[in-house]
């Protein structure tokens, strides 16, 4: 097998450029590929409230680099908000908050452009909105006029943008996803520990004589070689002894398995210098994960189970290749092979072939799935790295929100009287199996005040249970329920700037997801409570 | 529940936050709890913040925005263009100046009222007397030595009859999309070395695989790094932050991994690998250090209950795979070497091991990480690595396997490295043959 060999060019050629020095740290995460989907994103950040938490979320998406940011701000800078904001200072009192968090926070990053409203020429959050979508993604802070928030969900209806809602109070905060539909990420970025797939109960032939070769006079081979075998040609030997003694079927309960392990222990040379030979070593320890016979992933089948009709759906690379790949494992009984190989004690040589054998097998099954998307309506539009990246990542890639958005089967007031029903009843439990109680009854209590927009008038603890007892029948009288209401009133509206930097912290972090298509955002609230210092994602 | 704002200094200024502080609310212990005190009692703390890097720019000013007045920052390092993907308190113009400075002036600066000063050293550089003047230490370091440092010495300043001497010690950390949280109670609750097995070391890849299998690209950089270097020299002293430097390890890693027909050497890797670059994002850090600073609020004003106190006291953050947390008790280990007092059991194959092997095997171990360490057994020097004259004087027990330096199973062997000084391991030798 020959492998391509780029030509060696001058090392200063290679030396990281001024913008990739800068965001190194993060192009680890994200890679080129994420980063340009942040630079080409813009957000608006509608500040109502205290508005803490929506300039700590915007620090944290500035620094990255996010393409583009508006703020809806019609504040007035006051002496609280210099006790609580980090981005405005004296020179701001009196002034529109709006253009004070703008200046500032535009100073962490002069890659960034950030405008703010109301200007002269954009007076109200509706003629912000009557532009055609030009927003990546809207984040909005709680509490905020019943109004307003109506012109932003229809801006997110009509534009198909997501939409963010956060609320921070005292030591308490949620935020919430609203996605526009269902949300399929590729790139998820698994566990290094979690993506092997070797194939070693139905290895195909290239694989079969590779192993073969190597092992046909395995006797007689020099200790070198016989502890340099790769413990994925050792497994595969011993497979064929086994299944040659049990009627061709592999070791499959754990008894089998845990015999078959033996077997390996005992083929291991132990009349060397080592008293014992590594690379049996890892054949012994890979051969309870590596002989389980896959099953479909919940999340590959989830997304293969999910009706896509709607347009935009349609018109998508990412399910013509999702029904590509499902035809191919209705033929195959097998997903498409990721093709990567793990480290294993080896020779150099040998291991290097074994990896091609493993990347050829992969780029055979990406080939044979590209050549049916292309067979498709509108499949010649699809980008053959899609595919290849589609088939590495195949067994992680997951749908999020695939029950929700606008054509949710159940509405967001009977999934909340659900949700509260289980998680009332584990809280019963809780003591007893040892887990941590549910953070639902923050929610509540912070949703109860999601329109309490007058500063002058803080909440009190009885309307809170009131507007709670309307959405939750009974849910007034739980006593965890109750605290949440108090420590709720005892915030009265106000922030604390940790719980604000925290939440947003989580926000864009999980802006920075949607964005880049890249790891698993929440679906789709994610509660915190600073006073047991912890969180819980709830599916509402 | 509508009781009564005390107000500080600024009323208008910290209304949001004088709501929380100084108001009982349902989950406050009243004992703990003096609503009418806590504005000016955190006003007159002095409370000590270590690194001023991507956790400690947060932290600095989280604490300036929790009502701390008087705060004090230690970082000897200079600002790297890296940092300003996340150190927001830094910019283009800061770069090479020392980070502690910059951050200390810029907070001060932004926030009125508060007072922070800088301190451009290491924290080994001060003593008992310094560390013993704040009532709280805030930890933002990405060095685990540092930590077990600090750890050990705030556990040893600890005198039972003296209640200010116990320093609460609230130590942030992430990588990437996770991260940890943790307040330690020195004495009290379990402490950095208690929990060091949580923090295990990266395996090292065999010599020999680096010498003559390479098969992954970081093969090829380590043999480059490792053995190359000390082969021909090409500088004087490898500077991992010189461009030259990683293009030189970059070129030989490359062409050892042509020579192997292994794919994947990019200078990026290089970088990576040599400088065991850890991935560092701004949403982590603010949300790992507010968790920090939110605990120092709880413990400074007893307003609601903190971690550590004495429940829980651990939080893990994972962001990969949506967002999970868990908070838990970490318990405090009896055979801890800084603040329990039996010896912990240190497995070993048998009397024909050397004693160069045990002491080793200390660096690797995930209890015990100690690269440097020097040994002592019932009052007889096995091996020290100061004063030079010792040194020499112990050398060749190294090569002497355990049985003939008199060892047994069951034997108390006491450990200790530069990197601790006033920390004494002690283990119990337990032989598995
Ligand atoms: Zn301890």
């Amino acid at each position: 097998m020959t492998e391509i060999i780029m030509s060696q060019t001058p090392p200063i050629l290679h030396a990281p450029s001024e913008k990739e020095r800068k965001y190194d740290r993060q192009l680890r995460l994200w890679a080129a590929s994420g980063q340009s989907a942040l630079e080409s994103a813009n957000i608006l950040l509608v500040n109502s409230g205290v508005g803490a938490v929506g300039a700590e979320t915007l620090k944290n998406l500035v620094l990255p680099g996010i393409g583009r940011f508006a703020i809806y701000d019609e504040a007035v800078v006051q002496e609280a908000d210099l006790g609580i904001n980090f981005f405005l200072d004296e020179s701001w009192l009196g002034r529109s908050r709006s253009q004070g968090l703008t200046e500032l926070i535009s100073e962490l990053n002069p890659d960034v452009q950030g405008t703010w409203y109301p200007s002269e020429n954009v007076k109200t959050l509706e003629s912000l909105l009557v532009d055609d979508s030009q927003f990546t993604i809207i984040l909005y802070t709680l509490p905020i006029r019943q109004g307003q928030l109506a012109q932003l969900e229809a801006y997110g209806q009509r534009h198909k943008t997501p939409l963010v809602a956060i609320h921070s109070a005292g030591f308490y905060s949620y935020f919430q996803l609203n996605l526009p539909g269902a949300f399929p990420i590729v790139d998820t970025h698994p566990d290094e520990t979690a993506t092997t797939d070797l194939r070693l109960l139905s290895p195909w032939p290239e694989l079969v004589a590779f192993a073969e070769e190597l092992t046909k006079d395995i006797d007689n081979l020099d200790n070198f070689e016989h502890g340099h075998l790769p413990y994925v040609v050792i497994l595969l030997h011993y497979l064929g002894q086994w299944k040659a003694s049990h009627n061709g079927n592999p070791p499959s309960t754990y008894k089998e398995k845990s015999e078959f392990r033996k077997l390996i222990q005992a083929a291991a040379r132990t009349d060397n210098a080592e008293g014992g030979e590594e690379n049996f070593d890892e054949a012994a320890a890979a051969v309870l994960k590596t002989l389980a016979t896959p099953s479909l992933p919940s999340g590959l089948k989830e997304v293969f189970d999910h009706e896509h009709t709607s347009p935009a759906e349609q018109r998508s690379g990412f399910w013509l290749i999702a029904d590509a790949v499902k035809q191919f494992y209705e033929k195959h009984g097998c997903l498409p092979l990721p093709g990567k190989l793990p480290d294993m004690k080896a020779q150099s040589k040998v291991y290097v072939q074994l990896q091609n054998i493993y990347k050829a097998k992969a780029r055979k099954d990406a080939a044979e799935i590209l050549e049916a998307v292309r067979a498709m309506p509108g499949g010649d539009r699809v980008d053959a790295s899609e595919v290849e990246l589609f088939c590495k990542n195949a067994a992680f890639v997951k749908l999020v929100n695939a029950t929700g958005g606008p054509h949710a089967k159940t509405s967001p007031a009977s999934r909340l009287k659900a949700v509260a029903e289980q998680e009332f009843s584990n809280d019963e439990s809780a003591s007893l199996t040892l887990s941590p109680l549910s953070l639902l009854p923050i929610y509540l209590a912070l949703q109860a005040t999601s329109h309490h927009v007058d500063s002058a008038t803080p909440p009190r603890a009885d309307n809170i249970l009131a507007a709670i007892a309307e959405r939750v029948p009974g849910a007034e009288r739980n006593e965890r329920v109750i605290q949440a209401a108090q420590e709720v009133v005892r915030a009265a509206g106000g922030e604390l700037h940790n719980v604000a930097a925290l939440t947003g912290g989580l926000v864009a972090q999980e802006t920075i997801k949607i964005v880049t298509k890249q790891y698993i955002p929440i679906d789709n609230t994610c509660v915190y409570d600073g006073i047991a210092g912890r969180c819980q994602v709830l599916r509402l | 529940m509508s009781s009564q704002v005390h107000p500080s200094s600024e009323p208008a200024r910290w209304r949001y936050l004088d709501q929380v502080r100084t108001r009982p609310g349902p989950f406050t212990n009243p004992d703990l709890f003096s609503g009418e005190q806590v504005a000016a009692a955190m006003e007159s703390m002095k409370i000590l913040v270590i690194g001023a890097g991507g956790l400690g720019c947060e932290i600095l000013k989280n604490l300036a925005l929790s009502g701390f007045k008087d705060i004090h920052v230690i970082d000897m390092d200079t600002i790297d263009i890296s940092n300003l993907n996340r150190q927001f308190l830094f910019r283009q113009d800061d770069v090479g100046k020392s980070k502690a400075e910059v951050a200390a002036r810029f907070v001060e600066r932004r926030v009125r009222g508060v007072k922070i000063t800088p301190h451009n050293k290491r924290i080994q550089d001060f003593d008992e007397d310094f560390y013993m003047q704040f009532q709280l230490v805030v930890c933002g370091l990405d060095s685990i030595e540092a930590r077990r440092w600090i750890n050990a010495t705030l556990v040893n300043m600890v005198d039972e009859d003296v209640e200010d001497s116990y320093k609460p010690l609230i130590d942030g950390g992430t990588e990437g999309f996770k991260g940890q949280a943790r307040v330690i109670i020195p004495t009290v609750t379990s402490c950095i070395e208690c929990q060091l097995d949580m923090h295990a070391p990266r395996a090292a890849v065999p010599l020999c695989t680096l010498a003559s299998i390479p098969r992954q690209p970081e093969h090829c950089i380590e043999w480059a790094h490792v053995i190359a270097w000390d082969q021909e020299k090409p500088f004087p002293a490898l500077d991992k932050d010189d461009p030259e430097h990683i293009s030189w390890l970059y070129q030989k890693a490359l062409a050892r991994a042509q020579e192997f027909n292994i794919q994947g050497v990019t200078y990026s890797l290089t970088q990576g690998v040599v400088k065991n670059i850890i991935p560092a994002i701004a949403a982590t850090n603010s949300v790992i250090a507010a968790a920090c600073c939110n605990e120092a609020l709880k413990i400074a004003s007893g307003c609601a209950p903190a971690l550590g106190l004495p429940d829980n006291n651990y939080m893990m953050y994972s962001g990969n795979d949506a967002i999970y947390t868990y908070t838990f008790r970490h318990e405090r280990k009896e055979d801890c070497p800084v603040c329990g007092n039996r010896p912990r059991e240190l497995p070993v194959s048998g009397p024909q091991q050397t004693l160069r092997d045990l002491l080793d095997s200390l660096a690797d171990r995930p209890e015990a990480q100690l690269k440097q360490p020097s040994a002592r057994a019932a009052g007889k020097t096995l091996y020290m690595r100061v004063p030079e004259s010792l040194e020499k004087q112990t050398r060749p027990n190294l090569e002497k396997t355990l049985a003939e330096l008199g060892l047994e199973d069951g034997q108390e062997i006491a450990v200790s490295d530069p990197a601790f000084a006033t920390v004494v391991f002690r283990f119990t030798l337990r032989f598995k043959q």
